[in-house]
């Protein structure tokens, strides 16, 4: 490849440190969304940053209602995690569903965020849960995190450090994979956490978004039926070689009630 | 850069010096030349190339050197025990015809031990959907599927894991 430098820090600020002293710099997770398109040429950054042996970047804690998530966790430590599955079971099927065995071993919860990949997964949960992504400079709240394709709040030289979600009353998640990546060609996440109700869509558009009219039927009355009559317009939904703008239409509210039930079941 | 990389390939300590964005897939065939990992797809999609990083699975054609700096490799090189023999899951596919152009199989292999290592008990359906990440051409998986299930009892019956 590119005489590229590589640079393994031990430490959060030291690797924000060498992120903010290299804009051509990038960091590197687990590599399972960066490594394919250094191969492919779409990226040649100056540098490498492995977050790799920065162990404060690691780990789940639950303390009373806020499960914490290190950046650095893999999708397979947060499927397995018993803090995860008694807490948010939602948050560890989304896990479980992503890719596959050797992609989740090798995959992390904060590069999953910090991409912003529109069929990602788990830019739904962040959402819908009202997270708040923690970095090396301040909290940054879900509903300001999400920019755009590829494009979050996060500025040059910014690390994710964790995520903390609050764990919710009920919450489910359902996804249409693509079916060779396992990627979402549509997915909803849902949450209902006292008399408030959030759901979030990934995979739709070039971005994750919130469905406010669904989240104040579903708080109205939690049920499948609250749903009935609410459609979403195909304007500014993506279509591509796996589905068109009309059918990503179609299946939100569909995939919407399954959620409703699977939350309620 | 080339810079020195410390790290473990089927229990024998290395230092490596190497650009550590070479590819872990790369620096097994055409460094150590161990070419039982092979190159399916190049893609992160088929799993021909899996091998096992501190116990877990993972597509070394999508893992940089640099990455495992520390970390112990196993390689399908690496499963047989010292005296020749077969590593039961090994020994499970030669039984239950898993295989057939056998391109697949070191990954397929290398996949199913992860598998089995953190889920002995899975079911048929279980080990089906543990090795999605792993493409075959030829066999049609049934035959896989019932390789691992052996295996799952062979290993169990030898005090579990690999
Ligand atoms: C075959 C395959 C199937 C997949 N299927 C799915 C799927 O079904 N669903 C899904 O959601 N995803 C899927 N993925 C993507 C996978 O989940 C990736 O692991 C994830 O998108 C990126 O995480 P990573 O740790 O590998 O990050 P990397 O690839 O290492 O990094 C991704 C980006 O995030 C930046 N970054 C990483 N960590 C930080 C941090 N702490 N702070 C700031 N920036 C950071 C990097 O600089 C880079 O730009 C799949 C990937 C593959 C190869
Ligand atoms: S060669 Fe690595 S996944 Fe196909
Ligand atoms: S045996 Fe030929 S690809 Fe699997």
């Amino acid at each position: 490849m590119t005489q590229l430098a590589y640079h393994r820090p031990v430490s959060a600020a030291e690797a924000a440190r060498l992120a903010a002293g290299d804009p051509e710099a990038k960091l590197l997770a687990g590599g399972q969304s960066i490594v394919p398109s250094l191969k492919l040429g779409l990226l040649a950054p100056s540098a490498l940053i492995d977050l790799a042996g920065i162990p404060e970047l690691r780990g789940i804690r639950l303390q009373g209602r806020t499960l914490t998530v290190g950046a650095m966790t893999t999708h397979a430590a947060v499927a397995a995690s018993p803090e995860v599955r008694s807490s948010i079971p939602a948050l560890a099927r989304l896990a479980e569903g992503i890719g596959d065995r050797q992609v989740r071993n090798r995959g992390t919860a904060g590069g999953s965020l910090a991409n912003s990949d529109p069929a990602a997964d788990y830019p739904a949960a962040a959402l819908a849960l009202g997270a708040v992504l923690r970095t090396t400079r301040r909290p940054i709240p879900a509903d300001a995190f999400f920019k755009g394709l590829f494009e979050t709040a996060l500025e040059p030289g910014e690390l994710l450090t964790a995520m903390e979600f609050p764990v919710p009353d009920r919450a489910a998640y359902v996804k249409l994979p693509q079916p060779a990546s396992r990627f979402a060609l549509v997915g909803v996440f849902l949450a209902q956490t006292g008399g408030a109700v959030r759901v979030a869509v990934t995979g739709a558009a070039p971005c994750v978004f919130r469905v406010r009219e669904m989240e104040e039927a579903l708080a109205r009355r939690f049920a499948p039926e609250s749903l009935a009559g609410i459609g979403l317009a195909a304007d500014g939904l993506s279509s591509d070689i796996h589905g068109s703008a009309a059918y990503r239409a179609h299946l939100i509210p569909v995939l919407a009630r399954q959620a409703v039930a699977q939350a309620l079941g | 850069m080339s810079q020195p990389i410390p790290l473990s390939v089927n229990g024998k300590a290395v230092t490596v010096e190497a650009d550590p964005d070479t590819l872990l897939v790369t620096f097994l065939r055409e460094h150590l030349r161990l070419t039982g990992t092979h190159v399916g797809c190049d893609t992160a999609s088929c799993g021909a190339c899996t091998v096992l990083i501190g116990g877990r699975a993972a597509k070394s054609c999508n893992v940089l050197l640099g990455q495992v700096s520390g970390e112990a490799i196993t390689t399908i090189e690496g499963i047989t025990p010292a005296d020749g023999s077969l590593h039961p899951m090994q020994a499970a596919f030669k039984a239950c015809h898993g295989l057939q152009c056998g391109f697949c199989t070191p990954g397929m292999i290398m996949s199913a031990i992860d598998l089995l290592t953190h889920h002995a008990h899975a079911t048929r359906e279980e080990v089906r959907a543990g090795l999605e990440g792993n493409l075959c051409r030829c066999t049609g998986y049934h035959n896989i599927v019932s390789a691992v299930m052996r295996a799952a009892q062979a290993m169990q019956a030898a005090g579990g894991g690999s």
